[in-house]
This record gives C-alpha cells, sequence and structure tokens, in this order.
C-alpha cells in the first residue's frame, strides 16, 4: 500500500490528500476531480487491473463532506489491494466521474450508487436504476430515507434494450 | 419438344422470407433461468444480436437492513445472500466484524468454519453444474449431484439445525459444536460425494453431445474477466491464477494442501470442469481439517463478545453488567472500518463495514461476486444462440439473492 502512495508522491504530487488507516491497511483519499487520474494511473503504471467494487455512503449529520464513494482495487499480479476515499464535495448534487471506460465492471457498480445513494456519475453510458425500478422515488440508501417507506410498485412493460442510454 | 429449364434452387434466409427481429423476455420467471432474472434479447433468427439484463426482482435491501439490527442480528440476512452456500455468508460477514474487532478466534472455531466453508462450496458447485448440464439436456447428471447435495444437506442440519438458512455462526464463534460421531457421518459423505462427481465426470467430460454443446461456448478470455471484475470458478476458467485462500489467505488456508484449479478457454466447458475439480479439492481440505480437529472452545474469550459465566454473572457486578450489556446492546465494535473479503464458491465475497461504535452498523455494502458477473452476461450471449444462453447462464452460476441483496 505504502508503494501506491509512494508513486503517487513521486510521480502526481498532491494527488493523495490525506491517508487515511483502516482495519486491516490503509484507504488513500483523493479530490473528487482526480479521480480519473488516480483510477488510470492505478490501471497503467501500477497494474491494479481489477476493480473489486465501489460503495457510497452517507454521512448525513456525522461527517462532512456528506456522502463519500469508496473504491476497491486489486493487483491480480501481486496480489494487493488499494482502497481510494472520494468525499463527495456537494451535498445536494453529489457528483463523481465514471471510470467505466476504464474499469468496465464500473458500469453496474456505478449505476447501483446512482440508484441506491443518489450520487451521479457524470459520463456514464447508461445511468439508470439497477435495484429499484423505474419511477421510483428517492435513494433508498440515504439515512433520511425512512426503513418503513413504502412506494406503489408499478405495472409497467419496459422494454431494456431500446430504453438503454435514455438517462431517467 | 421444348426444352428442360433448370433452375438454381436458392436456399432463402430468413431475412428473405420477411422475418423481423424479435424481442424475448427471458425471465424473470423462467425454468431455464435460475432465479428472479430478466434478460432481455434481440432475436435475429436464433441469433442473439443484443441484451440487456434487470434486476432487482429479489431485492431486499439487506444492507439497508444491515443499518438498523444489531451485529448478530445482521447474520440471519446474510443467509439470504447466497442461499446455495448460506454458510460462507456467515463466516464472510462474521469474519469482517471479527477482525474489525480484532478477536482473538480459538482454533476449533476458525477448522471448524473452514470445514464448512469447504463443505457448502461443494453443494453450491453440485447445484451449479447438476442444474447446468440438467439445462442442456443430460438429465441424469442431475440426480448423480442433488443426490449427494441431499446427503450433505442432512448432515448439516445435524450440526446447524437448518437446512438452507443456517445462521449457524455468530460474531466470535458459532452457536454449537459439532456432535458426536460427525467425523464417521462426514467420512460416509464426502465418499458418496467422490463417486457422484467421479461418475458425472465420466458422463460428460468426453461425451461428444456435452462437448458440442458447450466447447467453445460463452468464451471468456483473462483480459476481458478482468476487466469485467470477474472472481472465483469463473475467473479461474479463463486460466487466470487467482485464489482468495492462497492469494491473500486467511483462516490458515496457506497451511492446506490443495491446487487452485485453473480453465484454459474461458468456456461453458471449462467452468463446468473447474467446479468439478474443485469439489475434489474440496474434498482433500475437509479431510485435512477434520484431521487436525483441535479441541477447546467454541466461542471466543473476548469480554466484549461473549456471555460471562452463569455463576460470575450471580456472584458479580461486573459479571451482571457485562451479561447486561451483551444482551440488551450486543457487540460493540470500535469506530473504524473494514473491507474484508473471503473466497466464496463464486469469487470473492467482501463485506465493507463502518462502525461509528454504536452496537449497529453504520453501513455495510456486501460485494457479492455475481453481481460484477451477471453485468457481463448480456455482452458475452451476443452473437450466441438463443439455446446456448441458457447454457453460460448456468455456468456463470449466477445466485440472484446475491446479485440483488
Amino acid at each position: 500500500m505504502s508503494d501506491v502512495k509512494r508513486h503517487f508522491d513521486e510521480f502526481h504530487p498532491g494527488l493523495i490528500k490525506e491517508l487515511r488507516a483502516v482495519a486491516m491497511g490503509e484507504a488513500l483519499v483523493i479530490s473528487p476531480g482526480d479521480l480519473r487520474l488516480v483510477a488510470l494511473a492505478l490501471k497503467k503504471d501500477l497494474g491494479f487491473d481489477m476493480l473489486i467494487d465501489i460503495a457510497a455512503v452517507d454521512f448525513k449529520g456525522k461527517a462532512e463532506p456528506r456522502f463519500e464513494v469508496d473504491y476497491f482495487f486489486y493487483n491480480l499480479a501481486r496480489k494487493t489491494r488499494v482502497h481510494i476515499k472520494v468525499p463527495v464535495a456537494s451535498s445536494d448534487k453529489p457528483e463523481v466521474d465514471s471510470i467505466t471506460d476504464l474499469y468496465p465492471a464500473a458500469n453496474w457498480a456505478e449505476r447501483e450508487i446512482w440508484d441506491m445513494m443518489g450520487i451521479i456519475v457524470n459520463g456514464h453510458p447508461n445511468l439508470r436504476r439497477i435495484l429499484m425500478w423505474t419511477g421510483f422515488e428517492g435513494h433508498p440508501l440515504r439515512k433520511d430515507y425512512p426503513i418503513n417507506k413504502r412506494q406503489p410498485i408499478p405495472v409497467l412493460d419496459v422494454n431494456l434494450i431500446p430504453e438503454r442510454g435514455k438517462h431517467s | 419438344m421444348s426444352s428442360v429449364t433448370t433452375k438454381q434452387i436458392v436456399v432463402p434466409s430468413e431475412r428473405d422470407l420477411g422475418a423481423k427481429d424479435m424481442l424475448l423476455n427471458l425471465g424473470p420467471s423462467h425454468p431455464a433461468f435460475h432465479g428472479a432474472l430478466r434478460t432481455q434479447v434481440l432475436l435475429d433468427g436464433e441469433t442473439i444480436v443484443d441484451a440487456a439484463s434487470e434486476l432487482g426482482y429479489l431485492h431486499r435491501c439487506f444492507e439497508k437492513h444491515a443499518e438498523h439490527a444489531t451485529y448478530q442480528q445482521v447474520i440471519p440476512y446474510t443467509d439470504r445472500l447466497n442461499y446455495v452456500s448460506a454458510l460462507m455468508n456467515n463466516v464472510g460477514y462474521c469474519k469482517a466484524v471479527e477482525d474489525l474487532m480484532q478477536v482473538d478466534m480459538p482454533e476449533r472455531v476458525i477448522v471448524i468454519r473452514v470445514m464448512l466453508c469447504e463443505l457448502s462450496r461443494i453443494i453450491d458447485h453440485l447445484v451449479c453444474v447438476g442444474t447446468n448440464i440438467v439445462d442442456i439436456g443430460a438429465l441424469t447428471n442431475f440426480w448423480y449431484t442433488f443426490n449427494v447435495r441431499e446427503k450433505i444437506y442432512t448432515l448439516l442440519e445435524k450440526i446447524t439445525g437448518a437446512r438452507l438458512t443456517y445462521s449457524y455462526t455468530r460474531v466470535g464463534g458459532l452457536i454449537r459444536d459439532l456432535y458426536d460421531g460427525f467425523g464417521d457421518d462426514l467420512k460416509t459423505v464426502l465418499k458418496e460425494v467422490e463417486t457422484a462427481v467421479q461418475e458425472v465426470t465420466k458422463l460428460v467430460a468426453n461425451n461428444r453431445i456435452f462437448v458440442d454443446r458447450t466447447r467453445d461456448v460463452g468464451a471468456v478470455t483473462k483480459e476481458q474477466a478482468i476487466a469485467w471484475g470477474f472472481t472465483g470458478p469463473c475467473l479461474r476458467a479463463t486460466g487466470v491464477d487467482h485464489d482468495l485462500r492462497k492469494a491473500n489467505p486467511y483462516y490458515g488456508y496457506e497451511t492446506y494442501e490443495f491446487d487452485v484449479v485453473l480453465g484454459e478457454k474461458g468456456d461453458t466447458y471449462d467452468r463446468i470442469m473447474v467446479r468439478l475439480e474443485e469439489i475434489r479439492q474440496s474434498i482433500r481440505i475437509i479431510h485435512q481439517a477434520m484431521a487436525r480437529m483441535p479441541k477447546g472452545p467454541i466461542m471466543t474469550a473476548d469480554r466484549r463478545i461473549r456471555l460471562p459465566d452463569k455463576q460470575e454473572v450471580y456472584s458479580s457486578i461486573e459479571g451482571l453488567m457485562n451479561h447486561f450489556k451483551i444482551v440488551m446492546h450486543g457487540v460493540v465494535p470500535p469506530k473504524g472500518e473494514i473491507y474484508s473479503a473471503t473466497e466464496a464458491a463464486n469469487g470473492e465475497l467482501g463485506f465493507f463495514l463502518i462502525s461509528d461504535g454504536t452496537y449497529k452498523p453504520f453501513r455495510l455494502k456486501c460485494r457479492g461476486p455475481c453481481f460484477p458477473i451477471f453485468a457481463a452476461y448480456e455482452e458475452i450471449i451476443k452473437g450466441s444462440l438463443l439455446a446456448d444462453a441458457i447454457a453460460i447462464l448456468g455456468s456463470l452460476n449466477v445466485v440472484v439473492g446475491e446479485c440483488d441483496r
């Protein structure tokens, strides 16, 4: 992990804002604007060829900024992981850039953070809901979404292929 | 006499006959689709031109539920993730919490967990192979695999009290110990599993019909598999040597002797064969685990987790308070976060857990291995035949409970 930090300090000074200790490792905090740059460096220079997962967290009332997106990468050759934290600046209109073109595995994961947490993913080819249905209101994993809230499930005849690419 | 005129017979294509592209829904409720999945395919004749998948039919918002339950109460929810090998989810989740709390785990718990995980892996692979092969027309194998799966279920029922949703682990240990005579039962069952796997392998491995039906069907290259985030047997079938049990060993997997099974072409045939061989490797691990099974407690001695002895509760105020805190609030990890991954039957099962120091998880994100695998399904089946799409889906072993969470 410290290799990653050292690499960034040498070639991209200032990109890593903070090295935060998490249980059994460390996380690198970057600013949202640098995400694509970091992802590209991780992929091309550092050999992190696999995107394992993307998770969004809502810290409403606990911390500022409210939203944070966590990226987990894996280096198959060296069997190491890296955990990237992206605090999202705005809490009204949280946005991150898409890395789907760099890591195709991000496609559905980014749709999920949009669907469940309402993080807008700029440049995503098909930013539609994934677990919830079209027409669902709100984002269920946000802390201000009540756990017992119910919404009517509409009877929709949605054609998936023609709908692709139309953002809802 | 009129001369005979000849005319070249031209076989008309489907297009010439006025065929149009057809939109066809596979699922969400279809016997050949394993679970409530929906993929819409655009067909030109029998060839898939385009495809798009949809999920969410089995979505229960596990992650939201987890935020409103105590750490121990989350365990039954994890059963429903990959319900084919539920024990592995129990173990994966408990390991995340224990790692966050840095609990000192008794050796016996770890060995029992390893053994049960491998038993679950066997069930998962048996179900996957059995249903996959029955989908492409080979019914006999289904009985072979499901007969022994039933035997393992009976065995697990005797240990855990449940057949499908075990909730057998607890943060810090297990709910109950193995019963007397378990070792003998296990040996009998494993022998039967070995026979069944042997029989299925013999039936299909060189079977011309089976090979034609699966070879080069749904082939995935190494690069594609890595880019799509494949893990587990689907990744190994493409020839990438990656198994978390070897790569980032946990629970002492580095001390067990077993091989990482690799395929070559990453097609349906390889995926099935990798699973069959992994069952044999799991049997090896179970034998080693049983041979080293240490004696000892099945719950950690950590006072933050373990209920104190009754004697202590009745005779000292510290014991009483300890008991009260654990009963009322349960397990309380320190503030912090962790990403913990285990090698489940389908690949990397990850839990990203954030604790704010209270008795409920602040955020729990589950990385189910099926999610990225199913995401690639629409790409894999493009250009293949409709019937092959069914064979491919079965070999990817998408379990919707884990995909939809």
